[in-house]
């Protein structure tokens, strides 16, 4: 090839890329680096930033300087959300899988002709706005809504439980809302799952909830694992579900970061909040994709 | 034993009911090598899931050595399975796929991993035993999937058409290894195929099925030499099928009037034929052309086709109708025979086997 031609298809390349570089650099990256550097300065007055480079706000994410007393220690409401938010996604991922396994099993086993109406039935939530399905978790569960009404009507409590405003209320919307998210990666590699197997399970003295643990699960992994990522890391940084069901009170990681851009007019230490969820996020999916077996997931 | 009492299987789903089993009753002895033969649709299948556990009989009662069968889950039956697709867990290397049914009955570690590695040099898998199933050729899966299901010591090892995935030699090689399988493990093989050779050269006994009926049961020979209904002849070898009349019966023996006039010793079933119009079935090769004792058919040659060990010769009747001859070749032999030659189609005494139907 001669010395132009080369330079012609190097040129090519690059323009071929420049789509994908532009994402990259625009969208994903770039983001990515201002809330980095942001990270690094001084809250302005009425939010935004001052040029000054400080550590403040990475020490603010933790530790706490007493307002009287100019001690330091952990900043325990800070702490306290990092381990709601933790502890409630990985519920999420838990209740989800609980209930989106059987109706992943339950699908992939019915005729051809009905799957995809079935999928459709769990598709069709997703297309309803997040905000009125989370109203609709609110008007079930509150102290006049539909559950308790329904329980004093038929004598089984006296007053009304309060369910609205609680950790229970954040998980039960979290899980509702993503339950497609789990379902459709399991359902995936359930469809591809030969049934065959089972019989063959059957016919080599395996009763049938060993032929769950022993030949169905193990062939679902690659889809659980995807399903639990799917699920776990959009509910860490979940805004809206605990805004609305956690009522301001059970402050989860994306309202916390809100309050730091909005009210709290600390945008550094929002910054270093958001990279801090990030890194929460890496560490989890690092941890996570280690113990469920490396092999399952780079071949699933 | 496997005895099956007047089983009836009856698929209903949204379209018309489906009788795949119509009322059927065989007995499997022990030790035997027992094929299911007949083409698709014919019930075979069917047949071996409700031995298997997978299908429930609409009606009769399965036993394996005078116990019912029928009211055990399939994990609970002393029989397994080689599925046609081998089902081999994709999870498991081929050593764990032997072991898994020894696991699942809960034998203790150190006999798992006797029995699997008898099992390995039994189907000469040995040094792939670490191996995943992705990893090993169409054959050497099938070895493995023989291997898991005779692992446990079966009664009853059913086989559905095991051979049908492989090509042509190693079909051979199977055929002639799941014989040596069967006389060293001593286990009952039920063994499912739509192919008739396969039938022919492995099976003790075979049972021919049609339309979810069992046509006849009986030896390779029997089966081949002495088919009971047109079905049976038609669908094993190739037959030539010769409306006669028939004018004595004797036990298996009979006399018929050949379509040429004369009269012919001919073999018939022992029970389901009367005197009068029938069919006579004859094999290609068990007529002949070059005379001797016996019932004569007239007729003309019409072809003659070279096959490398025989030659068939096709015979245009006097009185209309074709008959095909094939004769063994010998090394370096003349042709002596052309086409538009007057010939006789001879039948020597006890050649040709009336059928029912």
């Amino acid at each position: 090839m001669s010395d132009a031609a080369t330079k012609r298809a190097t040129r090519s390349r690059w323009l071929l890329l420049a789509p994908a570089l532009a994402v990259l650099v625009f969208a994903a990256s770039g983001p990515l680096l201002i809330v980095l550097i942001y990270s690094f300065l001084t809250p302005g007055d009425y939010g935004g930033v001052e040029w000054n480079l400080s550590w403040d706000a990475w020490f603010s994410v933790i530790m706490e300087q007493d307002f009287f007393t100019d001690e330091i220690g952990f900043a325990d409401a800070h702490l306290s959300i990092f381990w709601r938010s933790i502890k409630l996604s990985l519920m999420t991922a838990l209740l989800t899988f609980i209930f989106g396994f059987p109706t992943a099993y339950f699908i992939a086993t019915r005729p051809k002709e009905k799957r995809d109406i079935w999928m459709l039935l769990i598709i069709i939530p997703f297309w309803t706005n997040l905000l009125i399905r989370t109203f609709a978790i609110m008007e079930l569960i509150r102290a006049e809504g539909t559950v308790n009404s329904a329980l004093l009507a038929l004598g089984i409590i006296d007053e009304p439980i309060q369910m609205l405003f609680t950790e229970f209320a954040i998980l039960l919307g979290m899980a509702y809302v993503y339950l497609p998210l789990m379902v459709l990666p399991i359902y995936a590699s359930l469809e591809r799952f030969d049934f065959t197997l089972v019989e063959a399970g059957y016919d080599l003295y395996a009763t049938r909830w060993r032929v769950l643990r022993k030949v169905i699960f193990p062939l679902a992994k690659p889809g659980v694992i995807a399903g639990s990522i799917l699920v776990f890391v959009p509910s860490l940084g979940a805004y809206v579900t605990p805004r609305v069901l956690g009522g301001g009170k059970q402050l989860m990681l994306g309202n916390l970061i809100e309050l730091q851009f909005g009210a709290g007019r600390n945008w550094p230490l929002g910054a270093a909040l958001s990279l801090t969820l990030l890194a929460i996020v890496m560490v989890a999916l690092i941890l996570y994709v280690r113990a469920a077996g490396n092999e399952e997931v780079r071949h699933g | 034993m496997i005895e099956i009492n007047e089983v009836s299987k009856i698929f209903t789903g949204r379209g018309a009911p489906f009788t795949a089993l119509d009322n059927v009753s065989v007995t499997i002895r022990e030790n035997e090598f027992f094929t299911l033969l007949g083409p698709s649709g014919c019930g075979k299948t069917t047949l071996l899931r409700v031995i298997a556990g997978f299908i429930d009989p609409t009606k009769g009662t399965v036993t394996l050595d005078g116990q019912d069968l029928v009211s055990l889950p399939p994990y609970k039956r002393p029989v397994n399975t080689v599925f046609q697709s081998y089902a081999l867990f994709p999870h498991m290397t081929v050593a764990q796929n032997i072991a898994f049914g020894l696991e699942m009955l809960d034998k203790p570690r150190a006999e798992v991993k006797k029995t699997v590695d008898e099992m390995l040099a039994l189907v000469r898998m040995t040094e792939m035993a670490d191996r995943k199933t992705s990893e090993i050729s169409g054959g050497q899966q099938q070895r493995v999937a023989l291997a898991r299901a005779l692992a446990p010591r079966p009664k009853v090892l059913l086989l559905d058409e095991p051979l049908s995935a492989l090509d042509f030699k190693l079909r051979k090689d199977m055929q002639l290894e799941l014989k040596r399988l069967q006389s060293e493990t001593g286990i009952t093989f039920v063994f499912v195929t739509h192919d008739q050779e396969e039938a022919l050269t492995m099976s003790d006994r075979i049972a021919v099925m049609n339309a979810g009926k069992i046509r006849q049961i009986g030896g390779p020979r029997d089966i081949y030499d002495h088919p009971a209904e047109r079905f049976v002849a038609d669908f094993i070898g190739d037959t030539n099928f010769l409306d006669v009349e028939l004018l004595s019966i004797a036990g298996e023996q009979a006399t018929v009037r050949l379509p040429s006039g004369a009269e012919a010793q001919v073999r018939a079933p022992g029970e389901g034929v009367a005197p009068g119009p029938v069919t006579l079935a004859v094999r290609p090769e068990h007529a002949s052309l070059s005379g001797g004792a016996g019932a004569v058919l007239p007729g003309t040659l019409a072809n003659v086709v070279y096959f490398g060990t025989d030659t068939h010769y096709h015979v245009d009747l006097d009185g209309g109708g074709r008959f095909v001859l094939r004769q063994q070749n010998q090394p370096d032999q003349a042709q002596t025979r052309t086409v538009g030659d007057r010939v006789e189609v001879t039948l020597a005494p006890g050649v040709g086997q009336v059928l029912r139907d």
